[in-house]
């Protein structure tokens, strides 16, 4: 028997009311932290709208550092003991941090654009989304907003705000690396979701998507 | 000594709670026939299990959650109540194995339970510290029975079971397989080596094994666990909407459950069949399937094609 006799939901090793309760042990656990997660979302938000250079610096280390706690405090200590394959995904969180701060510092290191454009129009959105909105499918899936997923404290909001990042971060090259983990993250999310038979299990495979139009969206053509 | 005593009081208390949990509910008729499910005994042993067991997939993975530990404990209270003593799990089951262990624990049960494990990883060498990680999580001085998970670097692993049960560190080895999978070489491992138990899949609509498997078994003196008896409920499902025929009065199946259960387990090679729940009331209905009357040969035909034609 090798790996790849397993089937997907072979895989699949607890029940929907078990990951419910992830989110509500965890923001019962942590509070007042989803509140304070929520303001430095907001003001991350807020950076974004406004973006400089330094602003965009303060959102990638915030970022960053949302990934080591989020590695750290959700996927070690809730969800590994009872997946054992999370194991193999909190070195993956340690590099996405690993990247960020690298590509963030950089002295040609990631900007976001000033202007109006669609790329960050879709990126902005996927950003607000996971901040506002995401935490909102807890009632769409049938949990009590302690299940709620915040921004800064469980995993799907986390990727699908550096997905909105990445989606409209410059230069492209540094941007593309940006999405990859997120990316994966998100479709073994929706591949979960979808095992679960949860409702808005496609939102993170759409937010990939959304991410990826974004970046493969035309450039502004120079000006003449 | 005062922390001692205080824990002992607890635990106590909390045994007392789970036992007036399990006996509650209980119709009186129920509560005569709880002690006294069917058994049948082990080839080449003295002991003798009862026909249904516990099963531990996905059901009792809950981490550290608090409540869903006191719910899976009453699960397993409730179990050893109706006369259970069979629960099987693995490593690879997440925190199964360290509820399980919790529910022992609280309810001073370790020496109630026929501990059924397996050993999974490919690299035989992991196997005995893979074992005692999990015996440490059960809580169990020893386990009754270890399984190579699916097959999974069975030959390395069943050198390390043999060697084990020859200095009496567990009682039986065996190899699991489920959803059908990999039958042929089941059969080749059931027929050259010294085997206890196997674990498949076996149930009223998936009955591959009927084929080749339970009677070599027989044949071979080999104990059969049968796994996902409802398909991880999706049988149930698949059934809950339909009636169940008037004729399942004649061997008191109430549900079901106890249909498909009552036909499991009384093929003549099927040592017990190992349904997961986290209800106590399932839980229940599970163990009173392991009573008389059993489907004879003509009515297990006649409760085969009545599902079939659903």
């Amino acid at each position: 028997m090798t790996w790849w006799n397993y089937r997907p939901d072979d895989l699949l090793l607890f029940s929907p009311r078990v990951y419910a309760r992830l989110f509500e042990l965890h923001n019962q656990t942590l509070w007042p932290a989803p509140l304070l997660a929520l303001a430095a979302g907001g003001v991350a938000l807020l950076l974004l709208l406004r973006s400089t250079r330094q602003r965009t610096r303060l959102v990638i280390v915030l970022l960053a550092i949302a990934w080591v706690l989020v590695a750290w405090s959700f996927l070690w200590q809730r969800y590994a003991p009872i997946h054992w394959g999370i194991i193999y995904a909190i070195p993956l969180f340690g590099l996405q941090a690993l990247l960020l701060l690298a590509l963030g510092s950089l002295p040609s290191g990631l900007q976001l654009p000033q202007r109006w454009h669609p790329r960050r129009g879709l990126g902005v959105g996927l950003f607000a989304y996971s901040l506002a909105l995401h935490p909102l499918t807890a009632l769409m899936a049938g949990r009590s907003l302690w299940g709620a997923e915040i921004i800064g404290l469980a995993p799907d909001p986390l990727a699908i705000a550096t997905l909105g990042v990445a989606a409209m971060a410059e230069p492209g090259r540094y941007a593309w690396l940006l999405l990859v983990i997120p990316a994966l993250w998100c479709l073994q999310s929706t591949l979960t979701l979808l095992l679960l038979d949860q409702r808005g299990a496609w939102l993170p495979l759409l937010a990939v998507l959304i991410a990826l139009a974004a970046r493969l969206w035309p450039r502004r053509a120079p000006p003449r | 000594m005062a922390k001692l005593l205080v824990d002992l009081s607890r635990r106590r208390l909390l045994q007392s709670m789970f036992s007036a949990a399990a006996m509650t509910a209980l119709p009186a008729g129920a509560l005569a026939r709880a002690s006294k499910p069917l058994t049948r005994a082990l080839p080449g042993t003295d002991v003798a299990l009862p026909r249904v067991g516990l099963g531990s997939w996905i059901t009792f993975n809950v981490g550290d959650d608090p409540v869903l530990l006191e719910q899976c404990t009453a699960v397993i209270a409730a179990f050893f109540a109706a006369g259970g003593r069979l629960i099987d799990s693995s490593p690879m089951y997440g925190s199964s194995q360290a509820t399980i262990g919790h529910a022992l624990a609280q309810l001073d049960a370790v020496d109630r339970v026929y501990a059924a494990d397996k050993v999974w990883t490919s690299t035989p060498t992991e196997g005995p510290a893979q074992i005692e990680a999990s015996r440490q999580a059960w809580g169990v001085p020893r386990f009754d029975l270890l399984q190579v998970h699916n097959l999974l670097g069975w030959e390395g692993h069943i050198e390390t079971l043999a060697a084990m049960r020859a200095d009496g560190e567990v009682r039986q080895l065996g190899i699991t397989t489920s959803h059908g999978r990999r039958h042929d070489a089941v059969e080749r491992i059931m027929q050259r080596v010294s085997l206890d138990s196997v674990q498949l899949t076996y149930n009223i609509v998936d009955r591959e094994a009927e084929q080749r498997l339970l009677p070599l078994a027989q044949e071979r003196g080999i104990a059969v666990i049968a796994n996902r008896p409802f398909q991880r409920k999706r049988l149930i499902r698949r059934l809950a909407d339909k009636p169940l025929p008037p004729w399942a009065a004649e061997i008191d199946a109430t549900t079901w459950a106890q249909f498909i259960l009552k036909f499991i387990i009384s093929h003549p090679a099927v040592t017990c069949a190992i349904p997961a729940t986290t209800q106590v009331r399932h839980v229940r209905e599970n163990l009173d399937a392991a009573r008389e009357p059993l489907p004879d040969d003509a009515m297990r035909r006649r409760m085969a094609d009545y599902v079939q034609g659903l």
